[in-house]
């Protein structure tokens, strides 16, 4: 039944809340070691794949299998930074304890054994990150891209063949999402992960993606970045119209989802 | 009570300091009451100070002033029953504190139903207290806290809700500091958040009925929140927040404790004013204490 080259298989995969039908007849095969961008309006239900791979939701109909095993909460083998995390400016945790928590914060009781190591592969995994610098300081204090990368440590902590990010570029400004997305770049290359990424705006992606999936209008589909990257199916996909503009040295840049980017949690 | 009593009617006075710290002390102990009042005391600041981390943590310091105003009506009820209001306290703030940990963190508006139900429980109270005509002496020990009237018995009680309650929050320590700071992305990692809040909820209650002993239920805040509040402004790493919440909220009820022995009014009042004055201090020298940090910062760097 696995495919070994691929990471998630999904066979006629139904997802719904209650009664009501998100998305159904998904049939799709993520590759390992790919970087796919999972596109599609608002309240498509591209989280729910998400939650559907972390094992936090069951499918309606159909099957799904994650590395080569049904879906289960607490994977250790899967990353994850979920949606709209951004800290409480008062919290008062150092981003190192939260890397730390990315280790064992699952497990009962307080830390007895390991501590040295626990220590050790946080330090490791901020410094991979490039976040070091600031990973003594309060969580709440620091910038929403700082706060990011310390996500992406906890994330890669356990040494996860998997990465699910959840909107991850969200709350940064231009500058910081460039930054990031080749920082995840970076690390998806280096580890040779598989990543799925759920992304509003895909411009800062385009040049690093290798995979497209796009949940919209109750589907899940599965393409290369050169043919859903196109006026004509973006259009499709969010029932506006947007256009796909090529500068004079053939980069790409997607124009007309600004409504669907400035308003992300609508 | 009957000790403090039988003492206020004996010297009708407020004993007098000699200033000399051996002497004084020797004094303060001398009282079989005293001694329980720190035993009882000590107990309780150190539970207080601990789970109080987590609930400046998950914001959640209305929920524990709630279950005390809750827990008014369950301790007043019992004493129109004629049992301990230890246990009325215990069965309401147990039961409104499980409602309100099922309720979870992503439920909006969480606060205005809290509210509505701890201003309808207090209303209880004030009934019950009426019915039970003649005691005013028991609501006032229930709001502001009668920690001068602890017989060994409570200690004892007090000694075993106490163990209790810090052996249930190590137990849980990771996994409720992980779904504290990021619940999403604990139950991702398989915690079991809705469990683990019903739990906190569930230790708090013990927690504030404890409290209730020292400081009342209205002044529950004093030793509770005020003591983590102050430590997270010093500390982000969590052991030391929680070892510094301990150490202010057993110095408040200690210093507490030794000036109302010493003057007329109430030992509640004294622990809440440190715990007010130090917040206050606190705070008023952030500005100085952050320029100074980022100096060294930068010399460092």
């Amino acid at each position: 039944m696995t495919e070994p080259a691929s990471a998630i298989v999904a066979r006629d995969l139904s997802a719904s809340y209650g009664t009501r039908p998100i998305w159904s007849g998904a049939t799709f095969s993520i590759p390992r070691g790919s970087f796919t961008a999972i596109l599609g309006p608002n309240g498509g239900g591209k989280s729910t794949l998400i939650r559907m791979i972390l094992g936090q939701m069951s499918p309606a109909v159909g099957s799904l299998e994650v590395l080569g095993q049904p879906p289960h909460r607490g994977n250790p083998q899967i990353g994850y930074i979920p949606q709209g995390s951004s800290f409480d400016p008062e919290l008062s945790l150092r981003g190192l304890d939260f890397v730390g928590l990315g280790i064992d914060g699952h497990r009962w009781g307080i830390r007895l054994a390991g501590r040295a190591q626990a220590a050790k592969a946080a330090g490791a995994a901020t410094r991979a990150v490039g976040a070091a610098g600031y990973a003594d300081r309060p969580l709440g204090r620091l910038s929403g891209g700082e706060q990011q990368r310390l996500l992406l440590a906890q994330a890669l902590v356990g040494s996860p063949t998997l990465l699910l990010m959840d909107e991850p570029l969200s709350h940064l400004d231009v500058r910081n999402q460039g930054a990031i997305v080749q920082l995840i770049s970076e690390v998806w290359r280096e580890r040779q992960l598989t990543i799925l990424l759920i992304a509003h705006d895909v411009n800062p992606l385009l040049t690093h993606i290798d995979h497209v999936l796009y949940v919209a209008h109750g589907k899940v589909a599965m393409g290369k970045p050169a043919d859903i990257i196109t006026s004509e199916s973006l259009s499709e996909i969010y029932s506006s119209p947007v256009e796909v503009l090529t500068d004079s040295r053939g980069r790409l840049f997607v124009v007309g989802l600004e409504e669907e980017v400035s308003h992300p949690h609508a | 009570m009957h000790d403090l009593a039988i003492f206020l009617t004996i010297s009708n006075t407020s004993p007098q300091p000699s200033w000399n710290p051996l002497d004084d002390l020797a004094m303060l102990f001398h009282y079989e009451f005293m001694i329980h009042a720190f035993e009882a005391g000590t107990i309780v600041a150190i539970v207080a100070g601990a789970i109080g981390y987590f609930v400046v943590l998950r914001s959640s310091a209305f929920a524990a002033h709630a279950l005390s105003h809750i827990g008014f009506a369950g301790a007043t009820g019992a004493v129109l029953l004629s049992l301990n209001p230890i246990f009325g306290l215990l069965a309401f703030t147990l039961g409104s504190g499980i409602a309100i940990g099922a309720l979870g963190n992503r439920v909006r508006g969480r606060d205005v139903t809290i509210g509505i139900v701890l201003a309808w429980t207090l209303g209880l109270g004030v009934l019950f207290i009426s019915l039970y005509r003649g005691y005013a002496t028991e609501a006032y020990a229930l709001l502001f806290g009668e920690i001068l009237g602890i017989s060994s018995g409570d200690v004892v009680v007090t000694l075993v809700a106490g163990v209790v309650t810090v052996v249930a929050l190590v137990a849980v320590y990771r996994p409720l500091l992980f779904a504290s700071v990021d619940e999403e992305l604990a139950g991702a990692k398989g915690v079991p958040v809705t469990a683990l809040s019903i739990a906190f909820m569930a230790i708090l209650a013990v927690a504030v009925t404890e409290a209730v002993q020292v400081v009342g239920v209205l002044l529950i805040f004093a030793l509770i929140v005020t003591p983590a509040a102050i430590a997270v402004r010093f500390t982000s790493r969590p052991a030391i927040a929680i070892l510094v919440g301990v150490l202010l909220a057993l110095g408040f009820t200690w210093l507490g404790l030794s000036i109302a022995f010493f003057s007329p009014h109430p030992v509640s009042f004294f622990i809440t004013s440190l715990a007010f004055a130090t917040y206050v201090a606190v705070r008023l020298s952030e500005p100085m204490r952050l320029r100074f940090s980022s100096r060294a910062a930068f010399t460092t760097a």
